[in-house]
């Protein structure tokens, strides 16, 4: 594409570099209209990054996101700005000025050229984040190997000489003298942004509130979707091939528990709408590494509405030895060899049931993102009674602030293609916006 | 298309590429040890691996290693090209080399995945695929992209809400926009509710406001009772002829969205379907606008002629669209009796999943039927199992509300065979991409939006009219455009060997080959895909296709045989 700059000097600002967020800004960008990507993590990709596969066709997720990843970061158009937190936004529509906090990472970006020796080095041996702490990384580590700005970041908590004062064993042996610990935190300010769009995405309930009914922490052999979607994955802490936090023992069984921390008085009360789905694509892709494993989905309604939905349940149910159970779950507990053994209510049959299983996956309710609300404060705009982000019912990309837009899991749970179109439709809204403004 | 012949292309410098794919490849085949096979083939003069080729870090190793070692042909052996070549093809031109000089070998898909389980005979596979690569490295030829110059002028076709709002965007972008509408008015479906949800306003009152704008809008020209009849041309050039009413209308645009919607299904033949006490949930609305009417027993039937084996879809929009009228009818009458046979409540989201909550603190009643033990509608009951009690239950009716699924229109055949782009098996369209490009064609210049893609609600709609107006935008907004560049012609000493016999441009699936006014075969460039179907049935071997030639095709077929 040869892409003809807007005459008109406004810029856009995207915050949340998740598969929305890069959409807007690729989008505007292609417009001609100059984007600032604001990402608080150490490198955009968001959650479709952390998953393995992608329903309803399966395809690999990295795989179809990557490309995407570095056409943003090579966009002459685009601006990534990644680790930093937005800090102030003044202004009105067509004419915002925002304060954007950069945080220190100890690496410089344009020198590292992520070779990976400094992390060999490092003696500090860390939780995995983004391996939702099923795997270890170093203190200077990359968010994920695909990560763009694909270089190195110091986790200053973790990092021995910046909390004891001792080590640099990273800047001993980095040839190419990247890292630079006298580094501070930088405001950069942005002037001239005409329209904002926020695609900040969602945190997960298993974040932060704790699931004991589940038995979720307590028994290695419950695990949430998002670690199961690590497991699953060929580069993530178990390589492809799923082993039970116990033992090691390849599961032949396993029970995934839809609704957890959803629809019902208790928890929250909406429906996170993309778990039916990722559920039977896990029990899918867990079914072709292990071509013997049956699967019980326990659920209360199967959603599945999108194009091509209820066809890839009926091939689970076909092809893929899944078996659903409309059901309520009471308790889970563990045997001597730590097998769950769930009792449930058959809601087919009005029989209390149990069934021991070798591996339970829950589906855990998507909740809005953490920082939210000192966010919509900033940006001064309303959120709804669960903190998502308030929208107009039928214009999902209007907040309730005149000239910032959102997309995506931000304002409610979706699935990706959801997020993607409406990602569009913002930067459609922020363009109309940037080439009205004067 | 400019001529290459001219371009000087030194002796092949080859560098191969072995991507692990984490282990999608790594975890099965030695990329390390091909990298090093592939360094004793023919003119190639480096080899490496990386854990991704496609980071930023794989991207920067290729660059280094074409100035490092002069290279000017690049392999990649990774993934899929599907995804990947464009980003490969970018790289190299990056580190100035034309894009063409670069090959893509497929070892993942097409190798590591499919050969999971015999990882020996996949080592060698991949071996085969890597020697006919690099051969068809060496006979690779630069090739210049073709330019379209872009009419900065957008058409949408249907004017209901999704068609409307992706109009409205492009004219406030600043774009010359034309609608057009099959019936006398705008508006769609929409035209045909009562109210709509969540949000539980008046239809009639949404509609006149969106109406309102248009008519407003200085640059957006409306044809209602328009139909189109023929779209020639190609991205950023089409021009399209009208009818009007009768009246023959030219319009030249540089893009097109579909926006054509879905329609209701009407049950024949199902639980007793008679239009008058037997109705669909489309003919309740138009019931309800009667402010007095008010039936005292109401019993409604989810998934009526869907999630069935002729239509294995939930169309989405029925439990909504069935909650709603069931509130309404609540509110009218707080004694009246509604209930709901559903198989799955399709309520996701927030304010779906609230307004179900809302219905049941409401005294709706919900009951679960399944699919194998069919409601019975009689005169003045319906008669369910259901299977919490394990008995069948007899609801009193005066009303049976049927909620249809919405289907696609018959229309979309014939509009899909004059844009050229393909449905699905339900007679929806098909987007390029169901994950990440839900609402372009794989036709450049050509969007789709709403219903007309899959059944949708009105905030979905107007979100994917909005996002198709976003795509479209992304090319009106640029003077011109570059386009494949590998695609099929009739090289000018091949000339003679063309006799005329059009068994090309019968087969063409893109309609790009013509007969120009001197009665010689002509391929429009623009429009060419580079699919090779009128090479490959060309009976005078005239035609050639850049960047898949002969030469190069058998070079792949000599080296797979040469070991």
């Amino acid at each position: 594409m040869m892409v003809q700059m807007e005459s008109n000097s406004k810029q856009a600002l995207v915050i949340g570099g998740g598969v929305a967020g890069i959409q807007a800004a690729l989008d505007l960008a292609n417009m001609g209209i100059k984007v600032h990507l604001v990402e608080k993590k150490p490198s955009i990709g968001g959650r479709m990054a952390q998953l393995d596969k992608t329903f309803p066709t399966n395809d690999c997720s990295i795989c179809i996101l990557a490309p995407k990843l570095s056409e943003c970061s090579r966009h002459p158009n685009i601006t990534i700005h990644s680790f930093s937190d937005v800090q102030s936004i003044q202004g009105t529509t067509g004419n915002f000025t925002v304060d954007i906090l950069k945080h220190a990472r100890y690496v410089k970006e344009d020198v590292c050229i992520n070779c990976g020796v400094c992390a060999a080095k490092c003696p500090t041996r860390v939780d995995d984040e983004f391996d939702r702490y099923l795997r270890k990384r170093n203190a200077i580590y990359m968010y994920y190997l695909q990560g763009v700005p694909a270089v190195m970041t110091i986790d200053k908590d973790r990092c021995l000489y910046l909390t004891k004062g001792a080590c640099r064993l990273c800047e001993k042996n980095c040839d190419k003298e990247a890292i630079d610990f006298e580094q501070q935190d930088e405001i950069i300010t942005l002037d001239d942004i005409g329209a904002i769009i926020v695609a900040t995405g969602y945190d997960l309930y298993e974040d932060i509130y704790p699931l004991t009914r589940y038995g979720y922490k307590k028994h290695r052999n419950v695990v949430s979707a998002i670690e199961f979607e690590r497991m699953l994955c060929a580069s993530g802490p178990q390589e492809g091939h799923v082993k039970r936090l116990s033992d090691g023992k390849e599961p032949d069984k396993i029970g995934f528990l839809q609704c957890i921390g959803s629809r019902n008085a208790r928890d929250k009360e909406y429906c996170s709408s993309v778990c039916c789905m990722y559920t039977t694509k896990e029990a899918m892709i867990a079914h072709e590494h292990n071509n013997e494993l049956e699967s019980y989905v326990f659920y209360i309604d199967l959603r599945a509405g999108g194009k091509g939905f209820e066809k890839f349940l009926t091939r689970g149910e076909e092809e893929y030895n899944i078996k659903y159970i409309k059901s309520k779950i009471s308790e889970i507990q563990v045997d001597a060899e730590e097998n769950p053994i769930i009792t449930y209510e058959d809601l087919e049959s009005n029989e209390i049931k149990q069934m021991k299983l070798d591996l339970v996956v829950l589906a855990t309710c998507i909740i809005p993102s953490r920082d939210g609300e000192d966010l919509a404060d900033k940006l001064g705009i309303e959120l709804e009674e669960n903190k998502f982000i308030k929208t107009n019912a039928f214009f999902s990309a209007e907040t309730s602030k005149e000239g910032v837009f959102t997309c995506g899991c931000a304002h409610e749970p979706m699935d990706i293609p959801r997020s993607v179109a409406e990602a569009s439709a913002a930067a459609a809204r922020a363009a109309e916006v940037i080439r009205g403004a004067v | 298309m400019t001529e290459n012949n001219d371009i000087q292309v030194d002796p092949p410098r080859i560098g191969v590429f072995v991507c692990h794919c984490g282990s999608n490849i790594g975890g099965l085949l030695d990329c390390k040890k091909l990298a090093e096979y592939a360094e004793t083939l023919p003119d190639v003069v480096y080899g490496e691996d990386n854990l991704y080729t496609c980071s930023e870090t794989g991207l920067s190793s290729i660059k280094k290693a074409i100035k490092e070692h002069e290279l000017n042909r690049v392999v990649v052996c990774s993934c899929t090209p599907r995804t990947h070549e464009p980003l490969f093809r970018k790289t190299v031109q990056e580190a100035g080399l034309n894009p063409y000089l670069f090959n893509f070998v497929n070892i993942r898909d097409q190798c590591s995945w499919v050969h999971m389980k015999e990882p020996e005979a996949a080592f060698d596979k991949a071996k085969d695929l890597i020697r006919m690569g690099a051969a068809k490295a060496t006979k690779l030829e630069p090739l210049n992209k073709n330019i379209v110059n872009i009419n900065p002028v957008a058409m949408i076709i249907g004017g209901g809400v999704s068609g409307m709002s992706a109009a409205l965007s492009l004219s406030k972008q600043g774009f010359k926009t034309y609608l057009i509408e099959k019936e006398p008015m705008l508006g769609g479906l929409v035209n045909d509710l009562y109210t709509l949800a969540p949000a539980n306003v008046k239809s009639s009152e949404f509609l006149e406001k969106m109406k309102g704008e248009i008519a407003s809008s200085s640059n957006l020209e409306v044809f209602t009772s328009t139909v189109v009849k023929s779209i020639q041309g190609f991205v950023g050039q089409f021009s399209v002829d009208l009818d009007n009413d009768g009246t023959l209308v030219k319009v030249d645009t540089g893009i097109i969205i579909v926006a054509i919607g879905a329609k209701s299904l009407k049950p024949f033949g199902l639980y007793g379907y008679d239009g008058s006490n037997v109705v669909t949930q489309l003919e309740l609305e138009s019931m309800l606008q009667d402010e007095s009417y008010s039936p005292k027993n109401v019993v409604m039937i989810q998934c009526v002629g869907a999630r069935n084996a002729e239509r294995n879809y939930c169309s989405s929009v029925c439990c909504m669209t069935a909650i709603k009228n069931a509130l309404i009818l609540k509110e009218r009458d707080p004694s009246a009796k509604v209930t709901v046979l559903f198989r799955d409540i399709y309520m996701p989201g927030i304010f779906q999943e609230k307004m179900y909550k809302k219905a049941r603190d409401n005294g709706i009643i919900f009951l679960k039927y399944s699919p194998e033990k069919q409601p019975v509608v009689e005169q003045d009951v319906v008669k369910v199992h259901n299977e919490f009690i394990n008995d069948v239950v007899a609801i009193p009716r005066d009303m049976v509300v049927l909620s249809t699924p919405l289907v696609a229109y018959d229309d979309n055949k014939e509009l899909g065979q004059l844009l050229k782009v393909p449905l699905q098996e339900n007679g929806f369209f098909l987007e390029a991409h169901v994950k990440l490009r839900p609402v372009d064609f794989a036709t450049d210049g050509i969007f789709i939006g709403g219903a007309a893609k899959w059944p949708a609600d009105i905030t979905e709609s107007i979100s994917q009219g909005l996002a198709a107006a976003s795509r479209a935008s992304t090319i009106l907004s640029s003077e011109m455009l570059e386009v494949e560049g590998a695609t099929a012609c009739l090289p000018e000493v091949n000339k003679n060997l063309c006799k005329g016999c059009e068994v090309c441009l019968n087969v063409c699936p893109f309609k790009a080959i013509v007969k120009n006014q001197n009665g010689d075969i002509e391929v429009i460039q623009a429009l060419c895909k580079g699919c090779g179907t009128c090479v490959a049935t060309c009976t005078r071997k005239a035609l050639t296709i850049r960047h898949f030639t002969n030469e190069q095709i058998l070079s792949e077929i000599i080296a797979l045989t040469s070991e």
